[in-house]
């Protein structure tokens, strides 16, 4: 029965029972909250559409946890092993994952050796002296960068950046090299870092820095001593944002960083990352519940830790610095 | 003695030299921003085109007086019944029908296929073809004496055949065919699935829920999951979807036989959880942007909830939330990793006929041609790089044009 109906018919029932007044004029009004099946319905709906976010947080957690689970109770592995020790060859019972934290820190650390000043001061230049018209052009044109898939940056990597390595350094370059992935990653994340920390300059409000310019600063110093350590913690969560993007990237150090773990810090040699090692070993039909298998799982929890505390931390950040201007 | 006697106006001149200097370091950030984009189009318009050196394993020329393109159908027949031994001939016979009632086309095909053979032995970027052109004709020399019947073209990657093509080994003849249509069918279901469940709960958190604990968590937790590497969404289809529920995405419930979980349904349910969180953030904003004025005017109609959401919220917000799912397809375009996970295999040169299908995807293409060592296939990575760039392109315009429409609308 639609919901119309039975409000009409409950009415008729309220009226009929109701002794009316002798002359039929008047009529009561009932103002109790009606039941909408209906109504009720679609809010349940809307409700699970909504709780289909927790469900998949779940299942994340489930799935890494047990299968993570599965990984450390094989014989030989302890998360002693896992964490100190130098080699990662699965299959022959070597598992310590080192080899492949180092590779993503070098990445990350390329990455935001690039992104990080530049991704700043192209912000300091779009917030404090870009004419309006000069930023309408400038920034969508930076955000096309942020809408290339990271399978391109991963070609352009390989195919642009580690020759005009080798070019400069010489052969000491290898084909496939951190430094490379690492350079090329901190362009795919310059437009992120861009744009958060442009947002949190043009949050700081107008009195500041006319009262700077009062003080007879000029426009370097306004946006340095005022604004940037205004918009200081907002910066910051944009920078730890990027972090997170970065140790979380996939496609461009699968093809520009190498395969095969290698416990090194040189820059200029192959090495793999914790996410180029889960691509590498899931690219081909990888059975169930073998050791490969399992330690796919074991390092996607390492990922999703990481990852998930950095964002909490960056959104920390956002919400304290909304609070002081809002 | 110096710094005693500046005075305050060569202070004030040395503060604006250096108010100078640090906004050119700012303008030249932005600048190597826009430089590394236009060293990023670049370097892929560089590989889609070029001069290409091929060398025939039968001399193309020596085959009849005239060009292949010119000769009769007859003529055609003969050399292939000439050239091809005849268990291959029945073979291409049972593929094509009899040799007889081919058309001239599909005949010149087949004896650039089985007789002539063209293999690439050298391939040259449009920069070098436009550049060095010299330096190539002496290399080309150099080749010829070797080899004499070699031919020199101009090849463009990204032709029409490129895209009507299915993949193969040899890069000449490899295409995209089936990569465009495993892509638009994993995107069909992550739009079927991902749109209707996000609008759903953008709703529900902007219209119904009350800050109670729960409602605070969801929230928390999809601004989380935005932030979730795709990789990770990748481990979570290969164990759900294509392990755990291997009998509903393998198709077996439905009767469907000899497959495994890593079908299309796989990969696009895969997909709708990466860009769920995205899509209900996007959502969430659109709705928000809807005057408050708009709800109690209805209200105060005597409208329900739902009612005033259907008839008043909802066609006020569309427009903003079209936006926002057009953009959060084309991030799950160009995603590659997860696909990986749940098992796309650039092997595929079957189209996909269904949702149980195996797929290939074109970032997976793209994937799988960079990682090998050939250069031609660098090149045909460049021309699906191209098409992918193009199809991302105009999804991006048509949110653009939309978001104006909004804002028009709004003013």
């Amino acid at each position: 029965m639609s919901p119309k109906m039975e409000g009409r018919l409950m009415q008729k029932e309220l009226i009929t029972q109701k002794p009316l007044a002798d002359s039929g004029w008047i009529r009561t009004i009932h103002l109790r909250k009606k039941p909408r099946l209906g109504e009720t319905f679609i809010q349940g709906f809307l409700f699970f559409c909504g709780a289909v976010s927790i469900l998949t947080t779940l299942g994340i957690v489930y799935e890494l946890g047990k299968e993570s689970l599965l990984f450390f109770q094989m014989p030989g592995v302890t998360l002693t092993e896992f964490f100190t020790t130098t080699e990662w060859q699965p299959t022959i019972g070597k598992f310590g994952v080192l080899p492949l934290v180092t590779a993503t820190l070098m990445t990350t650390f390329f990455a935001m050796l690039v992104a990080l000043p530049l991704g700043l001061s192209a912000a300091i230049y779009l917030s404090e002296y870009a004419s309006p018209r000069a930023r309408g052009i400038l920034k969508p044109i930076l955000e096309i960068l942020a809408g290339v898939p990271t399978v391109v940056y991963g070609y352009f990597a390989l195919t642009t950046m580690t020759p005009f390595l080798r070019l400069l350094f010489g052969d000491a370059v290898q084909v496939y090299n951190t430094l490379s992935a690492g350079l090329v990653m901190g362009i795919m994340i310059l437009p992120l870092v861009c744009s958060m920390s442009e947002d949190a300059l043009s949050a700081v409000p107008h009195s500041l820095r006319e009262a700077a310019y009062g003080l007879g600063g000029t426009r370097l110093e306004t946006a340095i001593q005022v604004v940037v350590p205004a918009a200081l913690s907002g910066i910051i969560a944009a920078f730890i944002l990027a972090i997170s993007r970065a140790i979380g990237e996939t496609m461009i150090v699968a093809l520009a960083a190498g395969a095969g773990p290698n416990f090194t810090f040189n820059p200029f040699l192959s090495a793999e990352t914790l996410t180029g090692y889960i691509a590498r070993i899931s690219g081909g039909d990888v059975a169930y519940d073998t050791p490969d298998y399992n330690s796919i799982f074991a390092i996607g929890l390492l990922l999703f830790g990481a990852t998930l505390l950095l964002n909490i931390l960056s959104r920390r950040l956002v919400a304290r610095f909304r609070e002081v201007y809002e | 003695m110096n710094g005693i006697f500046t005075t305050p106006r060569s202070i004030l001149a040395a503060r604006h030299a250096r108010g100078k200097l640090w906004h050119a370091i700012f303008f030249g950030s932005t600048l190597i921003g826009l430089f590394a984009l236009a060293a990023l189009v670049l370097t892929i318009l560089n590989r889609t085109a070029g001069l290409v050196v091929i060398i025939d394993a039968v001399d193309r020329n020596t085959l009849a007086d005239r060009p292949l393109t010119e000769l009769t159908r007859p003529e055609l027949v003969a050399i292939l019944q000439e050239r091809v031994t005849r268990t291959r001939l029945r073979t291409l016979e049972r593929n094509n029908g009899p040799l007889d009632t081919l058309d001239e086309e599909t005949l010149v095909n087949l004896v650039m296929e089985q007789v002539v053979k063209p293999t690439i032995r050298k391939s040259y970027t449009l920069a070098e073809t436009l550049f060095q052109r010299s330096a190539i004709e002496q290399e080309i020399e150099a080749m010829r004496a070797e080899t004499p019947n070699l031919q020199v073209e101009f090849r463009s990657w990204l032709n029409p055949g490129f895209l009507t093509r299915s993949m193969s080994a040899t890069p000449e003849l490899a295409g995209v065919r089936t990569a465009v249509l495993g892509s638009l069918w994993i995107i069909a279901i992550t739009i079927l699935v991902a749109f209707p469940i996000g609008v759903g709960a953008a709703i529900y958190l902007e219209e119904y829920a009350s800050a109670n604990r729960i409602n605070r968590i969801i929230q928390t937790n999809i601004d989380n999951l935005a932030g979730v590497p795709s990789i990770v969404y990748g481990i979570l289809g290969l164990a759900i979807f294509v392990r755990t529920l291997s009998h509903l995405t393998s198709g077996a419930v439905f009767g469907i036989e000899g497959s495994n979980g890593r079908t299309i349904l796989s990969a696009g349910l895969t997909m709708a959880l990466l860009i769920l969180p995205i899509l209900i953030i996007n959502a969430q904003e659109a709705i928000r942007a809807v005057p408050s004025s708009l709800r109690q005017a209805s209200y105060g109609l005597g409208a329900t909830r739902w009612q005033t959401i259907w008839h008043h919220v909802l066609p006020n917000a569309l427009p903003g939330i079209l936006t926002g799912t057009i953009l959060a397809i084309s991030r799950a375009l160009g995603e590659t990793a997860p696909l990986i996970l749940v098992g796309a295999s650039s092997l595929i040169n079957k189209d996909p006929t269904g949702v149980f299908s195996f797929f290939t995807a074109l970032p997976i293409q793209i994937y799988n041609w960079t990682a090998r060592p050939q250069p031609e296939f660098r090149n045909i990575a460049a021309a699906a790089i191209l098409v992918l760039l193009v199809v991302l392109l105009s999804l991006n315009s048509v949110a653009i044009v939309l978001r104006n429409r909004l804002s028009k609308r709004g003013t």
